[in-house]
């Protein structure tokens, strides 16, 4: 006798009985084998220290303090970095080179303060502070989290291979004079407009 | 060297194992589930990480014992040693190899069955006693489902002694010598598979201690050596339902070529994995669906069971 309203709960006590087998063995015992077959994959573990895990170039990690192309540091002590630090971790003091460069003459960063942000590599118009994918930073003695400009100071450009900032600004030190940067013109002549 | 059944010997090496055994599993349940879960286990402390246990265990004894000041002591002190002691105990009725045994009781599965039911008030009274509402609610589930999964564990092994004759659990695994019970009473071994992960508290039926619900469920509030009791207990009663499931419808010892206790070892280490297999797989039922399960499938299949073993002996008879 098939009845032609379909009622969904009536069913008889063997065919859930049934019903109930066939789930487990299908989705309890099924999930048993797959799980089991997970024994012979790879896993994901990195061993550190043993293996490094992989770091990507724009990860924000230790601080450095650059040098440009020709091999004097970029930095000119101009304090954005510092105005730019959300935790005031960075201090500085600018003085001048007998060319007339500005260079800091102390430059400290507190790294138990310093929270990775990377606000100060934006805020910097030289490129000379950057962070690197480096974070192994460990110390025992909380002092020792100061950093100074010896440790901070590296002998390559870091991240940016081309900027060379006094080759580009206007200002005049020992040997290039006002006009001679690059993408410069000369200094207009007042003196060629007189009559 | 004697190794007769009940001497000194017997005792102590017996003991010493199983505890032994029973801790070494902290590192095979946390080596597997890692490989199961495409990771690694602990692996830095001593080669493949076996130092672990005993990292673990200085933790634990050096951990403080501490008695909450709103518990009630009694019974709170007591929980803990309510497990160890029962667990324990069933470990003298099981036959690991011929002459290897405590006591050859010839109640032997009625004693277990009755150390089993002894187990619930541990943690019913260490969840009472705790002043804590997740220990409660721990404790609640574990005493409904404890109760109710022993009934039908009870049942799915009248099969085999029905089959066997005698409720000495020596006598089975002799019985066991012309086939295995696992062929013909094999829904009583499923059926007696599910309940022993329920009795043990185990994943999928870890709704006493179900570690992301109910903080740690009955054992909340235990610290250092009370917790590692629980903690131990746990294994060793894994321990005892492996050695039990091999003895009841594996056939013990029983092997060609390697002598008995290491057949009686292989055969409980592969259930060992197995319910570690069952950890890392199956999800956790809900509280309802659990007791449902019990109540309305497996209850009625194991007095089926029980019904078609009696009616097959007798009209073999």
């Amino acid at each position: 006798m098939s009845d032609p309203i379909v009622r969904p709960h009536s069913k008889s006590l063997l065919a859930k009985f049934g019903e109930l087998v066939k789930d487990t063995l299908s989705s309890q015992v099924v999930t048993l084998w797959r799980v089991f077959r997970h024994l012979f994959v790879a896993t994901d573990t990195v061993q550190y220290p043993e293996q490094q895990p992989h770091m990507f170039s724009r990860w924000r990690g230790r601080i450095i303090l650059t040098r440009d192309p020709g091999g004097e540091e970029r930095c000119v002590a101009c304090n954005l970095c510092a105005v730019a630090c959300p935790v005031d971790c960075i201090a500085l003091q600018k003085t001048e080179d007998e060319e007339g460069r500005w260079y800091p003459e102390f430059f400290r960063i507190n790294f138990s303060r310093c929270i990775m942000c990377g606000f100060c590599e934006e805020a910097c118009p030289t490129n000379a502070i950057q962070l690197t994918p480096d974070f192994e930073m460990a110390e025992y003695k909380r002092q020792d989290m100061v950093w100074e400009k010896a440790d901070l100071l590296i002998a390559g450009t870091g991240k940016y291979h081309e900027t060379n900032f006094y080759r580009v600004a206007g200002k005049s030190i020992g040997g290039k004079d006002k006009g001679e940067a690059r993408n410069e013109l000369p200094p207009v002549d007042v003196r060629s407009l007189l009559p | 060297m004697q190794w007769e059944v009940g001497s000194a010997l017997n005792i102590a090496s017996i003991l010493v194992v199983v505890i032994v055994f029973a801790a070494m599993l902290i590192w095979v349940e946390r080596r597997l589930l890692g490989f199961w879960q495409d990771r690694l286990g602990p692996n830095r402390v001593g080669p493949f990480g076996l130092l672990q246990v005993v990292a673990d265990m200085i933790k634990i004894f050096t951990k403080e014992d501490w008695i909450p000041p709103f518990a009630d002591r009694f019974g709170f002190v007591l929980a803990p040693t309510i497990i160890m002691i029962v667990i324990l105990l069933s470990f003298s009725v099981v036959p690991f190899a011929p002459g290897v045994g405590i006591v050859d009781s010839n109640i032997g599965v009625l004693f277990v069955l009755a150390m089993a039911s002894l187990g619930a008030y541990s943690v019913m009274l260490g969840g009472l006693s705790s002043d804590n509402k997740y220990a409660l609610l721990g404790s609640l589930r574990a005493a409904a489902q404890m109760v109710s999964y022993e009934v039908f564990m009870g049942i799915s092994l009248l099969g085999v002694v029905a089959l066997t004759g005698s409720f000495d659990l020596r006598e089975i695994v002799l019985a066991q010598e012309g086939g295995w019970f696992v062929v013909p009473q094999f829904i009583g071994f499923v059926i007696f598979l599910i309940a022993g992960v329920a009795e043990s508290h185990r994943l999928p039926f870890d709704i006493p201690e179900a570690e992301q619900e109910i903080c740690a469920g009955y054992h909340t509030e235990y610290s250092g050596m009370k917790f590692g009791m629980f903690f131990v207990g746990e294994y060793l009663g894994l321990v005892l339902i492996s050695s039990l499931i091999t003895v009841l419808f594996f056939g013990g010892w029983q092997g060609p070529l390697l002598p008995p206790p290491a057949w009686f070892f292989i055969k409980a280490s592969c259930f060992i994995a197995f319910f570690i297999l069952l950890r890392a797989a199956i999800p956790r039922p809900r509280y309802d669906q659990l007791m449902s399960y019990g109540w309305l499938f497996l209850l009625p299949l194991s007095l089926l069971n029980l019904l078609i073993t009696g009616v097959v002996i007798l009209s073999a008879n």
